[in-house]
């Protein structure tokens, strides 16, 4: 067992075997070319300039989408290395002067301006030293048109172990799912190295020495980021110890809150949006410090309950106003009460008796249509709080178009009545449905016409396809999100709305499920709302993803008619995780 | 020809930024200027020749530059100095 210190990026654990990346050694040779194939050689080294310089415009990107603006700078700095005149004119006046091949001429310009480094012991020109060896790496690389690629290979959990990672190593290191950890020879706290570690959250420790020197691949490694070290070959106690340390860890609270300031994106760097279901006013600020895309969805209901009048419109305001503003600018959907029978004898309906199957029955926007005052109230007392909020509207339990038609003729009438008592409201308020009936899904298309936007409710939707009873013990082992039928509802519900140009977010328990949310967004799910005690729970596991083999996903999933092999599907993408 | 000499005010000396912002003003000049420190001469316009410099704060740091433009390069390059590029 040996144990070695370096530069902790992220606080992490990761238990694997490693994976050693050769540093191709570069070797140059001096060619002396024939004058007629100057121009040529010229033109070879230009091209490869341009294809380095586009590499690095996408590191940039992604270092941009992820950190922002400060860090992109530090990438500039590899940019301007490249636009440096020593690289764009010295080398093809050597090319031209001397008659030689790129690579060497290129190879011997680098050494003069190394030598000059040499002598300064500051760290941070060290750094620079490094970044201009890896740079003419690239170009060089460019240049043989060799490829190496080997992380692209990787097909199990890996630590890998290099000497440095090359900025294109790094965004093939963000795109496999496989890589748990890195360890370097060489990189600081600034490097790029370090900011792409950062911007995965996967743990790193850099800045080793010679740990490429010290292991063999395939041999058991703990890298534990926080610590600054890394076990090689630990001993079974050791192995142990650490199991039990990164359960702790991902349960505490810096780590959690570590996540909170993270991006809801994939690991190749596709954002994600991923917002918060609250069913209360009392979590808002526990919400507002969660920094998610908003509140996809907000239920009502509590309004209504365990009182035994209806909540008058000014309280209504209130409830609203306060949430709204909590965070103006994001999107928060507010669900117009989805109370059934039971819930209604209490606040005065005597007329309504008690159903024998609820779940079928009197609920939703069936019975506020059929009490329009409560839904007029609530409609007004959202539209009264909407001024300078991005308030969206969604109705529960709609299963046909009329539905949705009195709906829109209700807020006109509320509008009418607003302008006549000149009070100011957001005029443009988006109006959405809950697609959560089978008869909802398969007119969706007639449905997205009429709305703005729709969600996903999949606890409803899942148990009337499959004619499933979650509560009852007979038959809720049928209860399968992932049954080809109802992929194929989701699949159908997606790819309309798309096709009209509209969003779909999911709302139910399936986002918030590791597996479901696979699902989800394998078939295209713009945005997910989950619990907001889950929340950190499900935005890591996105940040553990890889979206371009989760499209690849979708078409494969829909062609399976066993479900349990869908499953195993969906397992093999996140095998990483628990490895 | 002109040539001003000038001193590195900023505290961290010619690192990466400061080293980026006069190759980049550099490029947009005609002429040719070279920066010049105990003797060691380098072309303004390579952020890895004023890098391999290595300057620190205190540094005296002389500005050649010869053409068409000279006299606007050499007082917007030494202005940079000045101003501590923009750092504090």
């Amino acid at each position: 067992m040996i144990v070695k210190r370096g530069i902790g990026i992220n606080v992490g654990i990761a238990i694997g075997k490693t994976f050693i990346l050769e540093d191709d050694a570069v070797i140059v040779e001096k060619k002396v070319l024939p004058r007629e194939k100057i121009k040529d050689e010229v033109a070879r080294y230009k091209m490869a300039l341009s294809k380095t310089s586009q590499e690095l415009e996408l590191v940039k990107s992604h270092v941009l989408e992820a950190l922002g603006r400060q860090h992109a700078k530090l990438i500039d700095a590899h940019s301007m290395i490249l636009k440096d005149p020593l690289i764009t004119k010295d080398v093809i006046g050597m090319i031209v002067n001397e008659r030689v091949n790129a690579e060497y001429a290129l190879s011997k310009k680098i050494e003069e301006v190394l030598k000059k480094f040499e002598k300064i012991t500051d760290t941070f020109f060290i750094e620079r030293k490094n970044e201009i060896i890896d740079i003419s790496k690239k170009i060089i690389q460019n240049l043989t048109n060799k490829k190496p690629n080997i992380i692209n290979q990787i097909n199990k959990p890996v630590v890998l172990v290099a000497n440095n990672l090359l900025p294109s190593d790094l965004i093939n290191i963000s795109k496999s799912p496989y890589v748990i950890a890195f360890c370097t020879n060489l990189g600081s706290k600034t490097s790029h190295t370090a900011l792409f570690a950062q911007n995965m959250g996967i743990p790193a420790v850099l800045g080793l020495g010679d740990i490429t020197k010290i292991v063999k691949n395939d041999t058991n490694i703990i890298v534990s980021s926080g610590e600054n070290s890394v076990i090689i070959d630990p001993t079974p106690e050791m192995m142990d110890v650490y199991i039990k340390k990164k359960e702790q860890l991902a349960k505490s609270e810096i780590y959690l809150n570590r996540i909170k300031k993270l991006p809801t994106v994939t690991r190749d760097g596709r954002k994600i949006t991923l917002m918060v279901n609250l069913d209360r006013d009392d979590s808002i600020d526990e919400y507002k410090n969660m920094n998610s895309d908003g509140i996809g969805l907000f239920r009502t209901e509590f309004l209504y309950l365990n009182r035994d009048s209806i909540p008058s419109e000014d309280e209504q305001v209130n409830v609203y106003r306060k949430i709204l503003t909590s965070t103006p600018s994001l999107p928060i959907v507010i669900r117009t009460a989805d109370i059934g029978a039971d819930k209604v004898s209490n606040i005065g309906f005597k007329d309504i008796i008690s159903e024998t199957n609820p779940f079928m029955g009197f609920r939703g926007i069936r019975l506020f249509l059929r009490y329009p005052d409560l839904l007029k109230t609530q409609i007004k007392a959202i539209y009264r709080a909407s001024l300078d909020t991005n308030v969206h509207i969604m109705i529960p339990m709609v299963t046909n178009l009329d539905e949705i038609i009195q709906v829109r003729a209700i807020i006109d009438d509320i509008k009418k009545e607003l302008y006549a008592k000149r009070i100011t409201f957001k005029e443009d308020i988006p109006l959405g449905v809950m697609i959560e009936v089978p008869s909802a899904a398969l007119i969706v298309d007639y449905i997205l016409d009429y709305v703005d936007f729709i969600s996903i409710g999949t606890n409803d939707l899942i148990q009337y396809l499959l004619a499933v009873d979650r509560v009852n013990q007979y038959v809720s082992n049928m209860y399968d999100p992932f049954h080809p039928a109802v992929l194929r509802i989701l699949n159908l519900i997606v790819s309309t709305a798309h096709k009209k140009g509209k969003k779909v977010s999911v709302c139910g328990e399936m986002a918030s499920d590791p597996l479901g949310a696979i699902v989800l967004l394998s078939l295209g799910v713009d945005a997910l709302s989950v619990p907001l005690k889950l929340f950190l729970k499900v935005k890591q596991h996105i940040r553990s993803l890889n979206y371009d083999k989760l499209s690849f996903l979708g078409t494969k999933i829909l062609n399976e008619s066993d479900s349990s092999k869908v499953v195993e599907m969906i397992e093999k993408e996140m095998i990483y995780e628990f490895k | 020809m002109i040539r001003r000499d000038v001193i590195v005010k900023n505290e961290q000396g010619l690192h990466a930024r400061p080293c980026r912002i006069i190759s980049q003003v550099a490029m947009n000049f005609q002429s040719e200027i070279k920066l010049i420190k105990d003797g060691y001469e380098v072309n303004a316009k390579s952020i890895m020749g004023i890098l391999s410099m290595a300057a620190s704060k205190g540094s005296v740091i002389t500005i050649i530059a010869n053409g068409s433009d000279e006299r606007e390069a050499v007082e917007e390059i030494a202005n940079l100095f000045e101003t501590k590029f923009d750092e504090e």
